[in-house]
């Protein structure tokens, strides 16, 4: 197997008292679209960060394309691309130079910066905003300026953190597809996310992680079979019913959750439960048959919702 | 300078104001301070020996020259570089590339000491267009202007990085830059000052920046006592640039 692009062991990252990084463990190797799947705080910023090479580690092992991030930082990060939580780019100036000016930052040529920067705009289907102001675009171009730009080193990996927070779904479809497109070129992309339905689509392999540790890794489909099962039955009662309700019903699952706004029987088939509890007279106001997702996989590992 | 690069391409979109300002506010100074304010001082008739035995205006000049070029660059020392973290992340996006904190720093510095030359160069051409000079050093005070500026930029770059919200600059500007500005020398000569509170006018970077420039606006001034003052505006753009490159690595890679 090829060597590790991205490789850690025991990686801690402190902040005073508090651990945000609690020692995981990660390899990422070339080709692969890798994702850190968590909620708001997990700790998944503060691991982009230190991957990319702009928060010293606290503690551990960090090897990026096989330096140490402590001693050659600058040479590494001329060899990745990020596309950072919160946009970076100058809202003054013209999506063109926006990209020009991050292309001298890596010492490219002005003829090299402007060529590949009309490459990118197409890649990024910007070419005809390219003399706009970036405060013009929207979210979604915005974004898809972010990741041109963080393109234009040609960088061996892409650190994407949460990619579409904060997008409509159409934008984030548009995006998806642009990322989706970096992966058959062969670009190795890291991204983190709090969407289960965003790591399914994009991500090959994929690390779930709260509280600064690793709760379970693997392919999503591994993950999901390891950790859930096959369908899930959701079913609405009237509010404050679901407590009640769900004691009538537990035995129909192999395991039950009771969130604030609905219970979950996970089963292999869904469809006998649903048929079950009908017969039983119980009345939900909404079932639902579902497969299981990632999000299930969140719930059963850490006992609460990704997404709040 | 990679990172200078950025403040340039920004100053492209806006020189216009801003070269026109920087010619602007010489003029209006000079003739209502050194005309107007001036025409009341000189009304005896003789030249006051504790204005250096010239004019009111020729006096005020080189005064204003510092204190305008260290108020220029202190500005851009500081909503541009806390906006660097906090609004357009301009800094924040340099340390993703192979550029160090110290070179967002240098980077900006370089493109200070630039603005501070454009306005401490035009407000010579506008000394020399109301005749406000007496001697052919006074080129020389353009150097020691941008110096002066830089020696308050520096340190102050290093405050504003790490500054959360804008209350700082408020304070900075009500409590330093504005007193020193006023009893640094530039108006009146620090003489004239109650004694006990003549030292602070002396450790400020102001006074030694606009004794400077004044000597050699007059002509005059002792190799010694010019080469004391740019000893000592060396000094604070030393330790404020050091200062600052330590808070820049804190605050951009924490
Ligand atoms: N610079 C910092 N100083 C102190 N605490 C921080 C800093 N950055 C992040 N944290 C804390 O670390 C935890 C993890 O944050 P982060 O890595 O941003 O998580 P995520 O990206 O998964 O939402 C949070 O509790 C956050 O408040
Ligand atoms: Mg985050």
């Amino acid at each position: 197997m090829a060597d590790p692009l991205i490789e850690a062991r025991a990686l801690t990252k402190r902040f005073g008292d508090f651990v945000a990084v609690a020692g995981i463990d990660v390899t990422v190797r070339p080709g692969e679209a890798f994702g850190f799947l968590g909620p708001n705080g997990a700790g998944k910023s503060s691991t982009m960060r230190m991957i990319g090479c702009t928060s010293p580690r606290s503690g551990g092992e960090l090897r990026i394309l096989g330096l140490d991030p402590d001693t050659h930082g600058a040479q590494i990060r001329s060899r990745l691309g990020v596309v950072p939580q919160d946009d970076t780019l100058d809202n003054e100036l013209t999506v063109f130079d926006n990209l020009l000016i991050y292309g001298r930052y890596f010492d490219l040529s002005r003829k090299v910066a402007r060529q590949r920067a009309e490459e990118l705009l197409d890649f990024a289907q910007l070419s005809d905003r390219a003399k706009a102001r970036v405060q013009t675009l929207s979210g979604g171009m915005k974004r898809r300026l972010t990741i041109a730009r963080a393109l234009i080193n040609e960088p061996q990996v892409l650190l994407l953190d949460e990619p579409t927070t904060g997008l409509d779904p159409q934008a984030r479809h548009v995006l998806w597809d642009r990322l989706y497109r970096l992966k058959q070129q062969g670009v190795t992309l890291v991204l983190t996310t709090h969407y289960m339905d965003e790591a399914e689509q994009l991500c090959d392999r994929l690390v779930v992680m709260d509280k600064g540790r690793i709760a379970a890794e693997g392919t999503p489909l591994q993950l999901i079979a390891e950790h859930s099962s096959r369908e899930v039955v959701e079913l609405r009662f009237a509010p404050d019913r679901n407590e009640v309700m769900a004691d009538k019903v537990a035995d129909l699952a192999e395991r039950i959750e009771v969130l604030p706004d609905r219970v979950l029987l996970y089963a292999d088939d869904g469809d006998a439960v649903a048929e079950t509890v009908s017969q039983r007279g119980l009345r939900p106001e909404t079932v639902l048959v579902r497969r299981s997702t990632l999000e299930d996989v969140f719930l059963r590992l850490t006992g609460r919702t990704l997404v709040d | 300078m990679r990172a200078t690069a950025y403040w340039t391409t920004t100053y492209k979109r806006t020189w216009r104001g801003s070269v026109s300002s920087s010619f602007l506010r010489p003029v209006l100074f000079l003739a209502a301070m050194g005309l107007g304010l001036g025409s009341l001082v000189d009304r005896n008739g003789s030249l006051d020996a504790r204005l250096g035995g010239v004019d009111y205006l020729t006096f005020l000049a080189p005064g204003l020259l510092a204190t305008t070029t260290l108020m220029v660059a202190s500005q851009e020392a500081m909503w541009p570089v806390n906006g660097a973290v906090r609004w357009n992340r301009a800094y924040l996006a340099m340390t993703n590339t192979p550029l160090q904190p110290r070179d967002a720093l240098f980077g900006h510095l370089v493109y200070m000491t630039f603005r501070a030359f454009t306005v401490a160069a035009s407000f010579v051409v506008v000394m020399l267009l109301f005749g406000a000079v007496e001697s052919p050093l006074v080129l020389l005070a353009i150097p020691a202007a941008v110096l002066c500026g830089m020696a308050m930029a520096a340190p102050m770059a290093g405050y504003s990085v790490a500054l959360t919200s804008d209350s700082g600059f408020a304070s900075i500007n009500r409590f330093v830059i504005t007193p020193m500005s006023l009893f640094a020398g530039a108006f009146f000569p620090v003489g004239q000052l109650p004694p006990w509170i003549r030292p602070i006018a002396y450790v400020t970077p102001m006074w030694h920046g606009v004794d400077l420039c004044r000597g050699l606006a007059l002509g005059g001034i002792g190799l010694w006592r010019a080469l004391g003052h740019v000893a000592v505006l060396g000094a604070f753009i030393a330790a404020g640039t050091a200062v600052a490159a330590v808070r820049y690595r804190r605050v951009l890679v924490p």
